[in-house]
């Protein structure tokens, strides 16, 4: 059955858009239909991350106000036959999505996906809500720090009052996804830690995301960076969040944990 | 020296690449502000001009672009069934 799952945060510039790449491709590469959706109306760039910006032909805004049909505006990615991104309007604002137009692509949508992945804009407003609305699954993008957890918990919030679920008294699934973690910074100790996190937001962790040059150059190129080079940190840890939201048991690793003994030992002799 | 060519090549390798890339969508998106897009806008006409002629389901149309350097390319692909053939001749 086709799930829909919202990437937010209430925070800007934590993630949302890489993850929502990122998670999409690696449901993709598991053979299962997915189409990841922009919701940034005004301020687009899914297709950027996605390398799809040369062949946007309609968005989001143009197939709710009827201009297209849904299968116009949806792009294949060259890579993957399973990968479709639905861009946002570069050109119009917010005020263009309607609440029941959203609703019927949604509906639309899952009748030929099995993974619809919305990556919702900043902040808390219209654009955020329509974002997480229909949601069944929602991954909470946090950084580890105080702000971003903040913003994090007041999301958390909206999931548990203002979704279509919780209107009908059921539950959105949440997973906290935290990503940027600089290992270097935590063993220091000038980072919130892992535990500390999940404590505060006490909603189970779906993965830790390395902060990573592996991203910057992904981007470069217009790649999800699971496809971009899928042995690299960050994309091991995202390819592991995706079997777990593909319901799959998988234990989590703390990035820079994973040397071990030999390489602590070694790593800060180099250091 | 391989130590070498591994930073000097994972450093520079892309970014110039999404120099490219950036260059060609903001010239399209900066003389795409309010739907001057020619490529937009020839796509909308063209499709209106068909319609004029046959009545188009749009399930059948489609409509592919790809934003080039030096060239854009424009695709549509419109299924026109024999009765709407018949009516327009
Ligand atoms: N794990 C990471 N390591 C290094 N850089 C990262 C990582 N994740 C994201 N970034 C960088 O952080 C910046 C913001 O990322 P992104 O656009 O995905 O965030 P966002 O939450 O979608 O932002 P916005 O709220 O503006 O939509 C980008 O430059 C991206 O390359
Ligand atoms: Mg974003």
């Amino acid at each position: 059955m086709a799930k829909i799952i919202v990437v937010t945060s209430g925070k800007g510039g934590v993630g949302k858009t890489t993850s929502t790449a990122a998670l999409g491709a690696a449901l993709a590469q598991r053979n299962e239909k997915t189409v990841v959706v922009d919701f940034d109306v005004g301020l687009r760039n899914l297709d950027l991350v996605m390398g799809a910006e040369r062949r946007v032909v309609y968005d989001l805004v143009n197939v709710i106000q009827g201009d297209a049909k849904l299968p116009q505006a949806l792009i294949r990615d060259k890579r993957l036959e399973t990968l479709h991104l639905l861009p946002a309007s570069q050109t119009r604002d917010k005020d263009n999505l309607t609440a029941e137009g959203v609703k019927r692509v949604m509906d639309e949508l899952r009748k030929s996906f099995d993974w619809i992945i919305c990556d919702s804009p900043a902040g808390i407003e219209r654009g955020a809500t329509l974002a997480m609305r229909h949601a069944d699954i929602a991954v909470v993008v946090t950084n580890p720090e105080v702000s971003s957890v903040r913003d994090s918990d007041r999301i958390i919030g909206l999931l548990d009052a203002k979704t279509a679920k919780a209107e009908r008294g059921e539950r959105v699934e949440k997973h906290l996804l935290l990503t940027r973690y600089d290992a270097n910074r935590a063993e220091r100790g000038d980072m919130l830690k892992v535990d500390d996190v999940l404590e505060i937001l006490s909603i189970p962790l779906l993965g830790i995301i390395p902060e990573s040059m592996d991203v910057l150059r992904a981007s470069n190129l217009g790649a999800p960076v699971t496809l971009a080079d899928s042995r690299s940190a960050p994309a091991l840890a995202y390819l592991d969040a995706a079997r777990r939201l593909a319901g799959e048991t998988v234990p989590i690793t703390i990035p820079g944990e994973r040397r071990g003994l030999f390489g602590k030992i070694f790593g800060r002799r180099a250091a | 020296m391989k130590f070498f060519d591994f930073f000097s090549k994972q450093s520079s390798s892309s970014a110039p690449k999404a120099r490219e890339r950036l260059q060609v969508l903001l010239a399209h998106e900066r003389s795409s502000v309010g739907q001057s897009d020619l490529v937009v806008r020839l796509r909308e006409e063209i499709l209106a001009v068909i319609g004029k002629h046959v009545k188009i389901d749009r399930d059948k149309v489609t409509v592919k672009m790809d934003r080039g350097e030096k060239v854009s390319t424009l695709e549509i692909d419109v299924e026109i069934p024999l009765s709407a053939k018949l009516r327009a001749a």
